[in-house]
């Protein structure tokens, strides 16, 4: 089976306000195509971990590699175009650009990345808006959305330049029980069809419980 | 260009998104730019206008017959003391005429001069105005008056009647105005004019002269070349200063060194002549200057202000951004292309706002007695202020900028995702 992230010996320390290791010696692999939930209570580093294997945190010791490429080392720029191309990201908070529509939302990553026309763009944000039900609210400005609304186009966005592995840091967590089961869906949707890899950190038991794997953390080490 | 365009997009977003914030910090720059073009067009105007009340009269190279003791006195030329210290004491000046000797060929030698655009040969003479039982001293300036026109703006000067007038009728005066108003004299009024050995010589006011400099009008009048050598009881030769216009004033003072070699002649350049004018205006240039920057470094704080609260209410667009892959680089370009794009709508109004007021001043009646000539409010609208404008409010727009896209570009969007 083909290996999307691997990590080699990941640890990071926080220096404030004291110094503490929050990750230790973090070794794991996650393969194409697989639904992975990370578990663990609060501060054992679970968040910590995707954003070292997100890549925005490069502040950490050890290996990381991306599709077999070794990304630790790179450059600020390097890994902007990888989390632009090979990542898709869904957070808590939507996060989404409040003043622009949901089609600009979803649009501007491939824009960055630039690999299509505009028109192209604009017809593959529309698909991904649709296979997620929410097409009619495309022109709408992002900040009239509910919070189920905004966490679909959340994921229409991370769908948009066709990514190898979408992480979300607890894309449920702010959503109630109706809403968090639909994106639940989706995301398992998602993971079935394709090798798509999901990576979730979540405090969800029931839901990890129905990913394909559950990695546990306790103080910065992966217990099971 | 796809990049820039998709960076161009964001920016215009954000800005629409604060139109009033935005509209305030372009304003800011508006009334920086637009003070800076009326105080530039009004300040050289002014100074152009003032320079030019002295300048336009004065002559590129005047040359004249001045009274001073020889440079070389008979002792030089004995071979006994070539190689002693000769000291002698209390020199004195010859008594010389002030006409300057072959006036004539000097004339036209300067007139086939290619440098040389005109030649204003003069003849002055040592007058009394003579009117009832008044007796005014004065000094009547024998001219070529349609050379004085074309080469110092004669014109210009001439309040009443038409100079002209006077190489139309030989016994015609141009009368200073001071002068006039002492002997409550008005044109086509006749005055007599004594000369120094008794005569008298009647002649017609054609036209008033007023400089505006109230010690020239008090005495001066102008007669022509022949009237006045009739006054002085001299022949058609007499003539006591030669007044030289060039095409390139740089070289005018070259042209009057070679000029006082040649002929034995004193011979005055125009930067010599007038040092202390270009002090004046640069000095006064100085200021406005430093007076408009000052404005347009208040409107960069603003800009500044402004665009560093933008990047704090933008933390999580920022951060956004961020995790869907631009880089630190886009992300600075953006903050950076907000603040040039309000210093560019805000400059170009601040031109057309200094452009609409220096209209304004320039049509606002302005009458004064020192400036027969000018009717309204003197104004320069040199392009180049223009131009500096408009570079100075994208350079003070973009420093103020930098550093709060900097800021914006080094945001760590771990920091702010978390931070929810």
């Amino acid at each position: 089976m083909r290996e999307i992230i691997r990590t080699e010996r990941v640890s990071k320390y926080f220096t404030k306000p004291v110094m503490f290791q929050v990750l230790r010696d973090i070794s794991l692999v996650i393969n194409a195509g697989e639904f992975v939930s990370i578990m663990g209570k609060s501060g054992c580093g679970k968040s910590t971990l995707l954003y070292v294997l997100s890549t925005m945190d490069t502040e950490y010791n050890g290996t990381l590699y991306l599709n077999g490429n070794q990304l630790t080392g790179r450059n600020a720029g390097e890994l902007a175009r990888v989390r632009n191309e090979e990542i898709g990201f869904v957070f808590q908070f939507h996060y989404l650009l409040p003043e622009f529509t949901v089609l600009d939302n979803v649009m501007l990553p491939a824009r960055k990345l630039g690999k299509k026309t505009v028109s192209e763009i604009r017809a593959s944000a529309l698909e991904k808006l649709q296979l997620l039900g929410i097409e009619d609210q495309a022109n709408k400005k992002a900040n009239m959305l509910s919070g189920g609304q905004k966490q679909r186009v959340a994921i229409a966005r991370a769908l948009i330049n066709e990514p190898k592995i979408i992480m979300g840091d607890e894309p449920t967590g702010n959503l109630d029980s109706t809403n968090s089961e639909n994106v639940f869906q989706i995301f398992k949707q998602l993971s079935r069809n394709g090798d798509l890899s999901l990576l979730m950190v979540t405090h969800d038991e029931d839901l990890a419980r129905r990913t394909d794997r559950i990695i546990r953390m306790e103080d910065g080490q992966i217990v099971s | 260009m796809r990049e820039l365009g998709l960076i161009l997009d964001i920016t215009r977003v954000h800005l629409m998104s604060r139109l009033k914030q935005s509209t305030v910090a372009a304003l800011g720059v508006t009334f920086g730019i637009g003070m800076f073009i009326i105080l530039m067009g009004f300040m050289t105007g002014l100074n152009s206008l003032l320079d030019g009340l002295i300048l336009n009269r004065v002559p590129h190279v005047a040359i004249f017959n001045d009274i001073k003791p020889s440079d070389h006195q008979p002792i030089d030329l004995t071979q006994e003391f070539t190689n002693s210290l000769n000291v002698v004491r209390s020199i004195k000046p010859r008594s010389t005429k002030v006409r300057i000797h072959n006036a004539t060929p000097i004339i036209e030698y300067l007139r086939n001069d290619e440098r040389v655009r005109g030649v204003s040969p003069q003849s002055a003479a040592k007058v009394f105005y003579v009117s009832g039982a008044l007796q005014i001293n004065g000094l009547a300036n024998g001219i070529d008056v349609r050379e004085e026109i074309r080469l110092f703006n004669f014109g210009d000067y001439i309040v009443e009647g038409d100079p002209n007038n006077l190489w139309r009728d030989s016994k015609g005066i141009l009368l200073g105005a001071g002068v006039a108003a002492k002997m409550s004299l008005g044109l086509g009024d006749r005055i007599q004019l004594g000369t120094i050995d008794g005569g008298l010589l009647p002649l017609k006011i054609v036209g008033i002269y007023q400089s505006g400099l109230r010690e020239v009008d008090d005495i001066q009048s102008f007669v022509n070349i022949k009237t006045a050598q009739q006054l002085m009881g001299e022949d058609k030769n007499y003539l006591t200063d030669i007044n030289v216009n060039l095409w390139d004033t740089d070289e005018a003072v070259g042209m009057a060194k070679r000029i006082s070699e040649q002929f034995n002649l004193t011979a005055i350049d125009i930067e010599t002549a007038n040092a202390q004018f270009e002090t004046g205006s640069n000095v006064r240039n100085l200021i406005t200057f430093v007076v408009s920057i000052t404005l347009l470094l208040v409107a960069g704080f603003g800009i500044y202000n402004i665009l560093n609260m933008f990047i704090y209410e933008k933390m999580n667009d920022i951060a956004i951004l961020k995790a869907t892959g631009f880089s630190g680089k886009d992300v600075e370009k953006i903050f950076l292309s907000q603040a040039l794009i309000i210093g560019l709508v805000g400059g170009v109004a601040g031109l057309i706002l200094g452009y609409s007021v220096s209209v304004i001043i320039d049509h606002t009646p302005f009458n004064t007695a020192a400036l027969p000539t000018i009717e309204t409010y003197p104004v320069n609208f040199n392009p180049m202020y223009y131009l500096i404008a408009l570079m100075f409010a994208l350079l003070a727009t973009f420093l103020a900028g930098y550093l709060p896209a900097r800021k914006a570009k080094w945001i760590d969007p771990v920091e702010i995702i978390r931070g929810q």
